[in-house]
């Protein structure tokens, strides 16, 4: 692939806290349009890892560019140019569908007739059109996380970064789920993925897997399994998972 | 400017849909000055008045059938000791002793002058100052009365002793009172658990990773909160004007301009509490607990601080609220002007930019 085909660049990225290292030397590359899978045990380093890409924390040393901006110094443009959901339900229960599509447009600074486009296009895709002025509390989890990453890609950003975005929804839904997510990378989308379901893990295009904060593997889940001599992921993260010495 | 703008619509949307915020919002205000106020207007009508008679001559005879005769009050009267004429206080009934000392005619005829004493409840200090009034201008009436045909002229004086609060603190104080606990719960409390919702249900992370300036999210999440206290102070103006009649004597302005003043002190510890604090039920007990009970305690609404002892009065000195309640009484009751008041603006404005920079700080050392 092309050296500028990369959204995310990654050298030695390390975080510590006091003698903690939470992060350790980290070096990875994700491509544009890729379904990057961020695995690992809970206490792993995922989180923080993660929130250093996202400009929310400073790293202790290395080096990462993220969507061509440096994390050090870049961190207003890395913000525009990412976006975000977390395993928390991240829209606002007491707002209704719209204005809470309304809100995150306007915090983007997205203008106006684009926010009303965006959510014209976003409600027929969810088939959410008639619910569009019903409290986003009262809709069923599933519609919520459908609608949740639909806001998080509403600014077209370049990466857009999954914190276990599928916790507690049923297979259907979650199945749907990531048909959202095929169709966002497809149309250029970068996504990166945090999760524990392993059945999850095999939709990815490239997976690593950290351990104790060392990413320790870092493959497509087909040559994963094989170099592991295993028939599931699950297998492939019970081997590795099992040396970890952290744990929650 | 217009992410701001989406942003405090959407804390709009927040409040007034939140049936409870609204009701202590609005419903605490009018409330609690109706209820206060209704205490103040209790009129001076067939109040109960004890009457102590050591002399029981013409000139007290006289005297009482007088006071007896006007609307006001109900004679009822014992011989008792002074120490039992305290205890008739404290079942609340009694407005006002009155003691006739025992040679009060012949004090009058000989000396030309006399003494009765009248001894109010002033715990109640409005009922007290009234029920003192009254009394003494029905003694002034006997004794012109008296006096019409005399070169010498008698002198009848009233030595009023305020029982429980002799110097009458808290007369009218309970509007500046009730706005120093409004603004308080509102903008403590209010702003502390708004803040803090955000992180409980994990959007504030979703704010964290927008281009929104953090310490934009803060100032957006305060702002309603802000004019909603300024509703609350004009609302608690109106009604104490138009509804207890209490005027505001002096700059309306400068009143104004002081409570934006506090609400901001408090929108400061607010922020601070969110920061601090991980959980809705932990801000609002500290918000409580903090804020509140030291308001109500050492404001000097409720209690007199000069009646502390010292190490209390010191620890007065350090709640924004009690200088904020110097302010608010200075301004509306005395009428007095920024001139006589720069002491204790220059101790909020002092208190509002440390509380500021400590939060702001707080909040960024969390962010790392």
């Amino acid at each position: 692939m092309m050296q500028d085909d990369k959204v995310i660049v990654c050298e030695k990225l390390t975080k510590r806290f006091g003698d903690f290292v939470a992060t350790n030397e980290i070096t990875f590359d994700v491509h544009k349009g890729e379904i990057f899978g961020f695995l690992g045990a809970n206490g792993a380093g995922k989180t923080t890892a993660m929130r250093m890409l996202c400009g929310l924390s400073a790293p202790s040393s290395g080096k990462a560019i993220i969507a061509g901006y440096d994390v050090y110094t870049q961190t207003e443009q890395i913000k525009r140019n990412i976006g975000y959901m977390s395993q928390k339900f991240s829209l606002y229960e007491n707002l209704t569908v719209l204005e809470n599509i309304e809100f995150f447009g306007g915090i983007y600074g997205l203008s106006d007739e684009r926010i009303k486009s965006k959510t014209e296009e976003l409600l027929q895709r969810l088939g959410l059109k008639s619910e569009a002025n019903k409290l986003v509390g009262s809709l069923p989890l599933g519609w919520k996380q459908k609608l949740s990453f639909s806001v998080a890609v509403l600014h077209e950003p370049k990466i857009v970064f999954l914190d276990e975005p599928t916790g507690g929804v049923d297979p259907v839904t979650r199945r749907q789920f990531w048909d959202m997510i095929y169709e966002a990378a497809h149309s250029g989308i970068t996504v990166f993925v945090t999760t524990h379901y392993m059945d999850e893990a095999e939709y990815c295009n490239r997976i690593s897997i950290m351990v104790d904060g060392k990413m320790e593997v870092l493959d497509t889940p087909t040559n994963l399994k094989n170099s592991f001599h295993a028939r599931s992921m699950d297998e492939v993260f019970y081997q590795l998972a099992r040396g970890a010495k952290r744990g929650d | 400017m217009k992410q701001f703008l989406a942003f405090v619509r959407k804390e709009f949307y927040h409040v007034l849909r939140d049936r409870r915020t609204l009701l202590i919002l609005f419903g605490m205000p009018i409330a609690q000055i109706l209820i206060f106020g209704f205490a103040l207007t209790n009129e001076v009508k067939d109040s109960e008045i004890l009457v102590v008679d050591y002399a029981k001559d013409n000139a007290s005879q006289e005297l009482l059938t007088k006071i007896g005769s006007s609307r006001y009050f109900n004679i009822r009267q014992a011989a008792l000791s002074h120490n039992e004429i305290l205890g008739t206080f404290q079942k609340g009934k009694i407005k006002a002793v009155v003691v006739f000392p025992a040679n009060f005619n012949e004090d009058l005829l000989h000396h030309n002058k006399a003494q009765i004493q009248i001894i109010t409840d002033a715990s109640d200090v409005n009922t007290a100052n009234m029920v003192t009034n009254y009394l003494s201008s029905i003694i002034m009436d006997y004794q012109n009365q008296l006096n019409q045909n005399l070169e010498i002229p008698y002198r009848i004086t009233p030595e009023v002793r305020m029982l429980y609060n002799p110097q009458l603190k808290g007369a009218h104080g309970f509007v500046p009172g009730v706005m120093a606990l409004v603004l308080l719960l509102v903008s403590v409390m209010m702003t502390a658990i708004s803040i803090v919702r955000e992180k409980e249900t994990g959007t504030m992370e979703i704010l964290l990773v927008s281009p929104f300036k953090p310490v934009l999210v803060i100032f957006a999440k305060a702002f309603p909160y802000l004019a909603l206290s300024l509703v609350n102070v004009t609302a608690i103006l109106l009604l104490s004007v138009f509804v207890l009649d209490l005027p505001v004597k002096g700059s309306v302005a400068l009143l104004f301009a002081e409570s934006t003043l506090f609400i901001i002190t408090c929108l400061a510890l607010g922020i601070f509490i969110s920061i601090k604090t991980s959980s809705q039920q932990i801000a609002m007990l500290i918000s409580l607990m903090g804020m509140l009970l030291p308001t109500m305690m050492f404001s000097g609404f409720l209690f007199p601080i000069e009646n502390m002892p010292v190490p209390l009065q010191v620890i007065s000195n350090i709640v924004p609220s009690k200088w904020f309640y110097i302010i608010v009484k200075s301004i509306m009751i005395k009428g007095l002007g920024l001139a006589a008041l720069w002491k204790e603006t220059l101790i909020l404005f002092g208190m509002t930019v440390f509380l500021l920079l400590v939060s702001l700080k707080s909040f960024k050392i969390r962010l790392q």
